[in-house]
């Protein structure tokens, strides 16, 4: 996890909206500089972020999947299942949970990558 | 080279012993020839009253019509043999055609038998045996019924008397049933069981007359049949007459070429159905096996069975008929098996009779009181599948027990031995059908019957096979888990019901009441399952509160989410009735924004490749001329198919038009378990195809058919009749009460095809609920269906009026007004379609890479 901690120190945020733009349990896309990027607020405040590009269906989608959870190693964690063809990636790391039976379009990986997101005076940021 | 098997009669046990052949001979060392009188297939005679009802002979057919095209099976249909000349093997029909046999089977059946009597032959006296003889007889009854009430006779009183008489009944006409003996089904039910069946028959308005000989039929003056005249000097008045006193083997061709013949009539056969010939068999009807001919399916099937297996070298016995019989008679039901009459010596009868709830059964016990012999059920026939298999077995418990009203006492539960036969028409053993589950790896209904063929035929034992495999299932660990997904352990029907009678309305609630884990947050099943269940038991719009995230992404930007991630916009034409200036919207929205155009299947347009942000606009522009949503995005209602009607056709006898969007716009928006269709036909031509929907409504000259639960798709299904010549005001009631008892009880995903059969009862279960009110919920289903027509409103007008719900339409949050640069299109025959990966060059979705575009998600492509 290295890269991944030099990537928090070395974090360039970006804000893309306010909080009050993002309705709890239903996703948005965002665009930063060109790439597309699906955020999340859930129930309890949270806003999580991972890529709109959808492994699966290869379309940018992932904003538009319905928000859940699954029981995952004793734990409850926040999902998202494609719109498309269903697969259900957990949301605070990415991972796909369920491949619902397919394999991701031209060799890509299954898995959604992530970004850090803070808020911040009821500001949504993105950390890059 | 391969041998030749010729096959006289082309009813149900010649199907089954070509069906049996063809299944077992992989070797082809038998082809077939199947000479028929009747110009049909062989077809389901047993259901030969629902012909009545469903009115398409093709309803009929028997088994997989594949058998027919197969090339070891010839089929000569319409062309009666008329002589056999066993010295030098061969057959010749009436149309001079001549065939050589390696082996004959004649399976030639019977013919109703004619008493002689007076006036047997005036028009209007009819048997009851082909598809032929029912449609003149309806013809005729039709035909009588334009200008009087017709009055019906049936001679004889057995099973095939009144299921006449049920069918003259249905057309209309008031009918008497005479019958020769005491009571009435002689040979199947004793004395206090064929009373109990009197009173139920006469409450259907069906008269029945005991100990009446006639003697003579008397024309009326107008020409046909006018009254019939009894031998203790009565009379009875009768427009039309059905002969159904007995059938006689049709042993003419044995006789000829003198084979034995029985002495009752029949081929006589060994218990290999081979005749005095050994080149010869002989199955069904026609055959005197044991000493008797037998008048039942199974009985034949077992032998076409047997005879199957010997040509090809097999060692198979007759066991000895079965002759057990249910059946259910214009809703009453009769089941008699066993030793019915209590003729084995010191038999014990134990009865339960109810005159009052017209309910008369017996059990048949050895005396010891312990060893099934036999019963008798009428009015109540629902312990026979359970029953019957314990033939000749001791019975758990007190026997009595059995007899009691459902609930009333609970009889023990019956582990039936594997030997046990339950499915006769195929003769499938409970151990066959534990085996499809252990062996075979059959995991549910559908499955075991395909692997064993149980309940294929008549269905009856079909309840029991359920519960058999059920059990099995259980034993096996595999439950047969009816939990919607992880966040819930109960199904949709019982979702369904918990938050209708809690009145629950929002996820949160449901999930804190009913989830598995309080701090769930549902998934991609549950949430769209709950959003469905709360838009019939507390309607609101979709984008309501939390509601929107229920929403698979179709409901939740009221469009259909395309391979790309663009959508497609599909407006409501009602009926698919449109205006040239409703069209020339359409199309000018589909040009103005670039969209792909298609007609759909339910006579609608569809229109391709609308962005997410566009889906406002376009919206606007389709309200703005008079649209609505079509509700193509949701599990819902999507559209009622039509055919022009009687406004315009030439044939229409119904203006089906005018039905078809009357319907449209009741049910429009109805949330269900999975979409909807219908369809409404002007005539019988059928030309709406409605019969494919799941409502089908067909126009007749006295008002409507409605069929239900037919579809498209892997399985196609051809809906099946539930009610016939509706008035217009009892078809919506019927349509209203049908739809929401599917939406409060099917599975998810679970089209009405598959939901009646899951229903108790099946069809008829259906029938009782919609039609008469069996569970008493239907004031409760007219009330829903009321609040839902009342609370609709256009989604997507509602939304186009909300700031807050026209949010959710931006492309990017950070940036609306950017399309998804992700999209491109090329053009094609025209119009535009989504680019494939290589005509992107692939170069688009590795984020530190720029798209490469073939062209942008605005692509002209007109000049």
């Amino acid at each position: 996890m290295t890269a991944l901690e030099t990537t928090l120190d070395t974090a360039v945020w970006t804000t893309v909206c306010r909080l009050d733009d993002l309705a709890p349990e239903r996703g948005v896309a965002a665009l930063l500089d060109g790439e597309q990027v699906a955020l999340f607020r859930l129930l309890d405040g949270r806003v999580l972020a991972v890529q709109q590009h959808d492994p699966f269906s290869d379309a940018h989608v992932i904003s538009r999947g319905i928000v859940g959870s699954r029981f995952v190693d004793e734990v409850e964690v926040p999902t998202v299942a494609s719109p498309m063809y269903k697969q259900v990636f957990d949301l605070t790391t990415g991972r796909c949970l369920d491949v619902a039976g397919k394999v991701p379009a031209r060799g890509l990986s299954p898995d959604l990558r992530t970004w850090h997101v803070r808020v911040t005076d009821g500001l949504v940021e993105v950390g890059r | 080279m391969n041998q030749h098997l010729v096959v006289v009669g082309g009813g149900m046990v010649a199907q089954r012993l070509v069906e049996a052949l063809r299944d077992r001979d992989t070797a082809g060392a038998w082809r077939i020839t199947v000479l028929a009188e009747e110009p049909r297939r062989p077809y389901d005679r047993v259901a030969l009253t629902s012909y009545f009802s469903g009115r398409d002979a093709d309803d009929l057919a028997l088994g997989d019509p594949e058998l027919w095209s197969d090339p070891l099976v010839t089929l000569v249909r319409d062309d009666a043999v008329t002589h056999l000349d066993r010295d030098a093997k061969t057959v010749s029909t009436a149309r001079g055609r001549t065939e050589h046999y390696d082996h004959l089977v004649l399976a030639t059946g019977s013919s109703a038998w004619v008493p002689p009597l007076e006036g047997a032959d005036l028009p209007g006296v009819f048997v009851y045996r082909t598809v032929d003889d029912v449609a003149a007889l309806r013809g005729y009854v039709e035909k009588l019924s334009e200008d009087r009430v017709v009055k019906g006779a049936v001679l004889g009183g057995g099973l095939l008397g009144l299921e006449a008489a049920g069918a003259l009944q249905a057309l209309g006409a008031r009918t008497t049933v005479l019958q020769v003996g005491t009571h009435l089904m002689s040979a199947q039910v004793d004395l206090g069981g064929g009373e109990a069946l009197r009173r139920l028959i006469n409450q259907l308005g069906v008269g029945v007359r005991l100990n009446a000989m006639t003697t003579k039929i008397k024309p009326h003056r107008r020409g046909g049949v006018g009254r019939l005249e009894l031998a203790d000097g009565g009379r009875v008045d009768a427009d039309v007459v059905v002969i159904a006193a007995g059938v006689r083997p049709r042993d003419e061709l044995g006789r000829a070429s003198g084979l034995a013949i029985g002495e009752r009539g029949g081929i006589v056969v060994d218990d290999t159905c081979l005749s005095s010939d050994p080149d010869i068999s002989a199955v069904g009807e026609v055959a005197c096996i044991q000493g008797a001919t037998i008048g039942l399916v199974a009985p034949g099937y077992a032998m076409a069975e047997i005879t199957a297996d010997r040509l090809l070298g097999g060692f198979s016995e007759f066991p000895g008929a079965d002759t057990a019989t249910k059946l259910k008679l214009s809703g009453v039901d009769v089941a008699s098996f066993g030793d019915a009459f209590g003729q084995t010596p010191g038999a014990l009868e134990i009865v339960w009779a109810d005159p009052v709830g017209g309910v008369y059964k017996k059990l048949v016990m050895s005396d010891d009181a312990r060893t099934l012999l036999g019963g008798v059920l009428v009015g109540d026939a629902s312990a026979y599948a359970s029953l019957r298999p314990m033939l000749g077995r001791e019975l758990p418990g007190d026997p009595g027990a059995y007899l009691l009203p459902e609930g009333g006492g609970g009889a023990p539960e019956l582990e039936l031995p594997d030997d046990a036969a339950v499915c006769s028409c195929n003769n499938v053993s409970a151990g066959t059908i534990r085996g499809a589950v252990t062996e075979h790896g059959c995991t549910d209904l559908g499955a075991v019957k395909a692997c064993t063929k149980a309940g294929t035929s008549c269905g009856s034992c079909l309840p029991l096979v359920k519960k058999l495999v059920t059990t099995e299932l259980a034993a096996q660990g595999i439950a047969v888990s009816t939990a919607l997904c992880e966040h819930f352990a109960l199904s949709r029907a019982q979702l369904y019901d918990a938050v209708r009678v809690s009145g629950v309305s929002s996820f949160t609630q449901v999930i804190e009441r009913f989830g598995t884990r309080a701090e769930g947050r549902g998934c991609d099943i549950c949430r769209p399952t709950v959003a469905s269940i709360l838009a019939t038991t507390s309607p609101a719009h979709v984008l309501e509160g939390e509601r929107a995230t229920l929403q698979d992404t179709n409901d939740h930007v009221m469009a259909n989410l395309q391979k790309d991630g663009s959508y497609s916009v599909v407006p409501r034409i009602a009926g698919g009735e449109v205006t040239p200036e409703g069209l020339i919207a359409i199309g000018e929205v589909a040009k103005d924004f670039g969209l792909y155009t298609k007609i759909t299947g339910g006579q609608r347009i569809d229109m391709f490749g609308a962005r997410i942000d566009q889906l406002p606009l376009i919206w606007q522009r389709l309200i703005d001329a008079g649209f609505e949503s079509g509700h193509a995005y949701g599990k819902s209602l999507r559209t009622v198919k039509s055919c022009v009607g009687s406004t315009w056709c030439r044939f229409g006898v119904q203006d089906s038009v005018a039905l078809a969007v009357m319907l449209e716009l009741r049910y429009r928006g109805l949330r269900s378990p999975h979409k909807i269709k219908l369809g409404v036909s002007g005539c019988a031509r059928e030309c709406a195809e409605a019969r494919g929907k799941d409502v089908g409504v067909i126009a007749t000259d006295k008002g409507w058919n409605v069929y239900v639960g037919g579809n498209g798709g892997f399985t196609p299904r051809h809906a099946q009749l539930l009610a016939e010549d509706l008035d217009t005001e009892t078809l919506i009631r019927t349509i209203d009460r049908f739809l929401l008892y599917y939406v409060r009880t099917a599975d998810r995903l679970q089209r009405t095809a598959p939901w009646i059969e899951d229903v108790e009862g099946g069809l008829d279960g259906v029938r009782a609920v919609v039609m008469e009110d069996s569970l008493g919920i239907a004031a409760d289903l007219d009330e829903q269906m009321a609040l839902h027509v009342v609370e609709y409103e256009d989604e997507w007008k509602a939304t186009l009026e909300d700031p807050e719900k026209l949010r959710r339409f931006a492309s990017f949050v950070n940036a609306p007004d950017t399309p998804d640069p992700s999209l491109a299109y090329v053009p094609e025959r025209g119009q535009s379609r989504p680019a494939t990966a290589d005509e992107r060059g692939d170069a688009r979705p590795t984020p530190h890479h720029e798209p490469v575009l073939v062209a942008g998600a605005r692509l002209e492509v007109r000049s």
